[in-house]
């Protein structure tokens, strides 16, 4: 080695005082699978980098008060108008204070992004049986992770006290009413009045956007993280030296940190194209909220469509006894359905051990066609919860096409179990005769090849 | 001349190639594979990252240079974007094209057998003191139960806990005065049939969930309210709670007969999930995930023309509640 090395000195530094240096050269020659479909998890990490990074921008200025307040500012429209000191706030950042608008559209995108990849990633880790022993930790973290995200992008958007966030708002106070049995006191508890609540109630959901859940989800991800370097990646059988006991990718150093940071700084760019070139959530159109205002055609960001579809497709049906209600209406589609998703997703791993008896664990990641009873699930379940999700949307269908609100009510309501069912035996159908169409394929080759041997066998035996 | 010699320096060092040295281990084998120098390579990167700096700078200029009323935010996405794309260019062809491509193999690491023995032998030998085990660890959970409820308690004071009482007041009572938004009296000649309108209780907050109303005028012989509440609707008025009884949205919504030959009668609509309502039948559902009628509140016409309350709603405001009681028994 050459003595003028400019890295010796802080390597031994950093080794004298931490005694990582069998660490540290034990993590850069970590191996990572080279498929395109593991760097969903890695955009989803990167698009959380910049929430935190906008975030901290953003609160800077935001203000949580529900105070009265009159609007004077460059937006001429809403001039004079009387709004909450939160909403204000927000207008102020999107047309007063420099690069506000950039930083929140930025953070607005980011946030569907991140469930958007989180959503992948989950889909890519179902679809290759990626979930199995040892890795059910690590799915179970990132369910976890996904429904955190939805309550956190909820309470972001709501922060901003514009007439679609109150009307959020509202409902989520509905559903929390209808929870049975503490529905009553727990929403009590949580607005601390009966709805719009008390203004601690906008400090609450604040504290909770800004610290709470970004602490809960950074430290899932931390923990996801340690489980995925614990057990190592799955991976494809590309070759036959690909098996369940050995492991074959490319080093973390050199091989995969310029690939991950050009991914990091290509999400970056993503998200800020997005900010600064597609205009998402135009607050100042929508005014500030009062509890007797709605508007029509009002549609959620993308992740909360489900819960929309499911509370607008849910029969009009309440538990009541005599002329007590006791389950309303809005538990169903609200708190019912995605807990029901939740919980199913969860169990996943050990429902399919057990109906499989497959109880060994498993590095090598399926490939869809390699499962078909658990791919024609996966296809079935995530149909029945997307149809329900497009219903959510039949009011716009309505105004778009025309298509009558009434009859799509109807056919989603069959619908939604008719085809996932149906998409059910046709996606085991193709993953079984694709594994003929292979099973063929391999053992013409090898008849070939035998053939082939046999040949010239043959023609060395021949007299010369 | 010094600044000269200095800049001449630090562009020979900057500049200068250095011969790739083969730094070996002492073994003499390489841990990470050899390879050809790749200037082409090299110099897209310097590019690459060029243009990243020159975009990085022009947001910092555009920044700069607008006022915040002009500040265009197109401008500022892409040149904060553009740094980053060609940021992430740059590496991604350090990763393809620069840095040795190579497979690394590892074990995947398996079940330990003999450690969890060790892990399960410690704590055992651990616990060989100890004689009432159980009792012993009975009173720790007592003591770690009883403490974390007393952490939790002061959670209480959130908000009222087991008491529904708030969610069943409302700020209505006979004789409370309509109003309009801005608190202008609602004079019972004023209100026209087809139009729909929304009133609060004189001097009022506006906000609270039980205050908004809706008042629609409808032909008085087209009305269906049961018995208890013919004198509920004089002229013809009938106003009802404008919070919807399903999730509690706004009733912002009024379908007006427009030829009633075929269209459908009158009728009140919440536009976050179409629960609709029928006004002339005491705000029955005709339509929508609504389990419960809307309130209706009786009103009642003064001396001096305008509209007030004859007494307060038929049932509960809002969204239900496990235990919430149904405005039908109410009025029977």
């Amino acid at each position: 080695m050459s003595s003028s090395d400019a890295l010796r000195d802080p390597v031994r530094f950093i080794d004298e005082r931490t005694a990582s240096a069998p660490l540290i050269r034990k993590v850069m020659r970590y191996a990572f699978p080279d498929h395109w479909s593991f760097l969903l998890g890695e955009v989803a990490l990167y698009a959380f980098i910049v929430l935190i990074a906008t975030g901290i921008y953003l609160a800077l200025f935001y203000n949580d008060s529900t105070a009265h307040t009159v609007y004077h500012g460059p937006y001429q429209p809403l001039d004079g108008q009387e709004m909450s000191a939160a909403y204000k706030s927000v207008l102020d950042l999107s047309f007063t204070v420099k690069a506000g608008l950039l930083m929140r559209q930025t953070h607005h995108w980011a946030a569907d992004v991140f469930l958007l990849a989180i959503v992948l990633h989950l889909m890519r880790v179902f679809f290759t049986g990626a979930f199995r022993k040892p890795r059910e930790l690590t799915w179970i973290i990132g369910l976890v992770m996904l429904f955190t995200a939805l309550l956190e992008g909820f309470l972001g958007y709501s922060l901003v006290d514009d007439l679609l966030s109150g009307m959020g708002i509202a409902i989520a106070y509905g559903v929390a009413l209808s929870i049975p049995l503490i529905g009553g006191p727990l929403a009590l508890a949580i607005w601390g009045a009966p709805f719009p609540g008390k203004p601690a109630f906008f400090s609450r959901m604040y504290i909770a956007h800004v610290f709470l859940f970004p602490i809960l989800i950074g430290t899932l991800i931390a923990v996801h993280l340690a489980l995925v370097a614990a057990r190592h990646h799955t991976q494809f059988r590309e070759t036959p030296r690909h098996t369940d006991r050995r492991l074959i990718g490319i080093p973390t150093f050199p091989g995969q940190v310029p690939r991950s940071l050009a991914l990091m700084f290509g999400t970056f760019a993503l998200l800020f194209f997005l900010g600064g070139l597609i205009q998402i959530n135009p607050i100042w159109l929508w005014g500030p909220y009062h509890t007797y205002l709605g508007t029509n055609g009002a549609q959620p960001d993308w992740y909360l469509g489900w819960l929309i579809g499911a509370l607008r497709l849910m029969p009009s049906f309440d538990v009541v006894i005599g002329h007590v209600t006791l389950i309303p209406n809005p538990f169903w589609g609200g708190a019912l359905f995605p807990l029901l998703v939740l919980a199913v997703l969860a169990a996943f791993p050990w429902v399919e051990r057990r109906l499989t008896g497959d109880r060994r664990a498993h590095n090598l990641a399926d490939r869809p066609r390699d499962a078909p009873t658990r791919t024609a699930f996966g296809v079935a379940f995530l149909t029945w919860v997307f149809l329900i999700f497009v219903f959510g949307a039949a009011d716009r269908l309505f105004v778009l096409f025309g298509l009558n609100y009434d009859l799509q009510l109807y056919v989603f309501r069959i619908g939604i179990w008719v085809v996932p069912l149906f998409l059910f035996f046709l996606t085991r159908r193709i993953c079984r005769d694709l594994q003929a169409a292979e099973r063929t394929a391999h053992l013409q080759e090898e008849g070939e090849e035998q053939a082939e041997r046999e040949r010239s066998v043959v023609a060395s035996q021949a007299p010369g | 001349m010094k600044p000269l010699r200095w800049l001449l320096a630090l562009l020979a060092w900057l500049f200068g190639r250095r011969r790739a040295k083969a730094k070996q281990g002492e073994s003499g084998e390489r841990i990470v594979p050899a390879g050809a120098p790749n200037r082409g390579a090299e110099n897209l990167v310097l590019v690459l990252l060029g243009i990243a700096t020159l975009f990085a700078v022009g947001f910092i200029v555009t920044y700069a240079e607008f006022g915040p009323l002009e500040l265009p935010n197109e401008l500022l996405g892409v040149c904060l974007g553009g740094a980053c794309l060609f940021i992430a260019l740059a590496l991604t062809v350090v990763a393809k094209r620069l840095v040795v491509t190579e497979e690394v193999e590892e074990e995947y690491p398996t079940e330990n057998e003999e450690e969890q023995a060790k892990v399960l032998e410690i704590i055992h030998e651990s616990g060989s003191r100890f004689t009432r085990k159980r009792l012993l660890v009975g009173a720790a959970t007592a003591a770690g139960g009883a403490l974390g409820l007393a952490a939790l308690t002061p959670a209480v004071s959130l908000g009222p806990l087991w008491y529904t009482r708030p969610l069943d007041e409302t700020p209505w009572y006979r004789g409370r005065r309509l109003v309009d938004v801005s608190e202008n009296p609602m004079v019972a000649e004023d209100i026209e049939i087809g139009s729909f309108y929304t009133a609060f209780p004189e001097g009022a907050d506006q906000d609270e969930l039980a205050s908004s109303i809706v008042v629609v005028r409808l032909h008085e012989g087209g009305l269906q309210l049961p018995a208890a509440r013919r004198t509920w609707a004089p002229l013809g008025i009938v106003a009802y709670s404008k919070i919807c009884t399903h999730a509690g949205c706004a009733i912002a919504l009024y379908r007006k007969p427009t030829f009633p030959v075929v269209e459908p009668h009158a009728a009140l609509i919440c536009p976050c999930h179409y629960s609709t309502f029928d006004p002339a039948r005491a705000g029955a559902v005709i339509y929508g995930p609504a389990g419960r009628p809307l309130p209706q509140l009786p009103l009642l016409i003064d001396s001096a023309g305008t509209l007030r309350a004859a007494g307060n709603f038929s049932g509960p405001v809002g969204p239900s509640w496990w235990g919430v009681r149904d405005s039908k028994a109410l009025n029977e």
